[in-house]
């Protein structure tokens, strides 16, 4: 099934760096994942691991690579015969999130700067469900796809040295939660009492690639009661699985 | 056990870092060199991803509870044991209540401290290598107890094992690099000073990244967010370059040029502000 040019890059001597076309998009995302489970039961995980993004693989294999050609021709290979896969079960999570003015810092700036009131930027932001494509920048920071056109809005000239903790936030054509106070650029319009990583749990975040989701409007005061039970581990997030 | 009376500039727990969490966003972290590293664990007895102390510019005081094996490798620091200078590389039998401090710097930017037995702080990860939100320590504090495992020692054998290492290693400017996935993007104009000008350490260098100057004509623009590595050399729209190093992100948007070597990674990391280095292409592949 395979259906995409790739390129095969070397990178160093524990890497080859596979591309897909330079777009984002959701048929790239499942053949990324489908091409990165297939490798990951392929090798043991101690010798070669696998990380992603938008529209590239990572291989990285613990010794040095002998020969890179022929480990390239065999990943080629392995990307030709990929049986047809089935996704692994995909889930739409619900997150709370209270856009009071105590928390969405820029919702001001953006309503300016887009011409839409501060109720729409949040109705906007709410009622559209985000893909997952992968995490990076800070450890549990979702990479989402899928903010509307509407809510574009360029990233700070200057960042903020510090950006709250479960802070929601616009920068340029995306969206995301900060998953612990980090400096950042990005204009802040709310904040989530849900935790994105947490270090003893295995694995880390609840949330995969390929997951959605969901943001929906809350109160302080509801705010304020999902934090206590989110601080005293009891906390039970939304979620339903996802059929398609 | 070692207590750390005084505090050095930033002294820090390491390993050989955290593999199998990128896809979380979770940096590697590890020694920033991992070849002065690897001799001070050897020195004592140790296996290679045994924790180490990683300290930078100037050192701690340490007080130490247990007879132990230690040895000190990597930048010279001047170390003193109660007082008196000494040897580098270079295992040293430790009486408990013994001290240990160092002085001037005289070359390099990090030093690394092995105790037979390894340091013993919590395993996050499977890994000890200190990295905030990931342990709950993220440097050493004065006051602080570190755990070490207690060994037996047999001092007439281990004691005094002593390696005459080449400084070349240390302080040589030649980076061995790799060509990065953008490399091939850059027109033979950039990719000539790219690989024949001396950049110079900034003042912004850290375990997360080292940015140099001066800055080379860019005409390359960002690429969609992709994944980077440790000795990631990335080329900002400004025209810097940021060397990415042990702490750095797994997720970059800046055209990846080149890819340092393990060796390079390790040479930069003994380097700080101001120092000079040059880019030299590998052709292995």
């Amino acid at each position: 099934m395979s259906r995409f040019q790739l390129t095969y890059k070397p990178y160093g001597a524990h890497a080859i760096l596979i591309e897909w076309p330079a777009e984002i998009h959701e048929d790239i995302l499942k053949d990324v994942l489908c091409f990165k489970q297939f490798l990951e039961n392929k090798y043991i995980k101690e010798r070669v691991q696998v990380s992603f993004a938008y529209n590239s693989l990572l291989v990285f294999y613990e010794f040095a690579i002998n020969n890179i050609y022929g480990e390239i021709s065999a990943l080629k290979t392995s990307y030709a015969t990929i049986p047809s896969l089935s996704m692994s079960t995909r889930m739409l999570w619900k997150i709370p999130v209270c856009y009071d003015d105590e928390f969405g810092l820029d919702l001001e700036v953006i309503s300016t700067h887009n011409h839409l009131s501060k109720s729409a930027i949040i109705k906007q932001h709410s009622n559209t469900i985000y893909t997952i494509h992968f995490i990076g920048f800070l450890p549990g920071f979702l990479y989402l796809g899928g903010l509307k056109k509407a809510l574009h809005m360029p990233r700070k000239s200057t960042p903020r040295s510090v950006v709250e903790k479960g802070s929601v936030a616009i920068g340029g054509h995306q969206t995301g939660v900060y998953p612990n106070a980090s400096p950042g650029g990005w204009n802040i319009i709310g904040n989530t009492p849900i935790n994105f990583f947490d270090v003893m749990a295995n694995p880390p975040c609840f949330a995969k690639a390929g997951d959605k989701i969901q943001f929906y409007p809350i109160t302080k005061a509801k705010f304020d009661t999902i934090k206590t039970l989110v601080d005293a581990g009891v906390y039970q997030l939304e979620s339903e699985v996802i059929h398609d | 056990m070692i207590k750390v009376l005084k505090a050095g500039l930033y002294d820090t727990i390491q390993d050989m870092g955290r593999r199998g969490y990128q896809q979380y966003g979770v940096p590697v972290s590890g020694v920033m060199d991992s070849y002065y590293a690897k001799i001070a664990n050897a020195l004592v007895g140790n296996t290679e991803n045994e924790a180490l102390l990683e300290m930078t510019l100037w050192g701690p005081k340490l007080e130490f509870q247990r007879d132990c094996l230690i040895s000190i490798t990597g930048a010279d620091l001047t170390p003193m044991l109660n007082g008196v200078k000494v040897a580098l590389n270079t295992a040293i039998f430790v009486k408990t209540g013994a001290q240990l401090s160092f002085d001037k710097r005289k070359y390099g930017c990090r030093a690394y401290l092995a105790v037979s037995g390894g340091f013993q702080t919590r395993l996050v990860m499977n890994s000890r290598s200190m990295y905030k939100n990931i342990t709950a320590t993220v440097k050493i504090e004065k006051g602080t107890v570190l755990e070490t495992l207690k060994t037996n020692i047999d001092k007439r054998t281990n004691a005094h094992a002593s390696l005459k290492l080449d400084l070349e290693q240390m302080i040589s400017p030649i980076l061995d690099v790799y060509k990065g996935p953008e490399f091939e993007f850059l027109t033979k104009k950039e990719q000539e000073a790219l690989m024949t000008r001396c950049f110079k350490v900034a003042t912004k260098n850290s375990r997360m990244a080292y940015q140099l100057d001066d800055a080379l004509e860019n005409t390359l623009s960002p690429i969609i967010t992709s994944l980077v590595l440790p000795g990631t050399v990335q080329l900002t729209p400004s025209g810097k370059l940021i060397v990415l190093m042990r702490d750095c992100q797994v997720t970059g948007g800046y055209p990846r040029v080149l890819q340092l070597t393990e060796t390079a990674i390790n040479r930069l990391s003994q380097k700080f502000t101001g120092d000079c280095v040059e880019f030299q292409m590998i052709e292995s592949y």
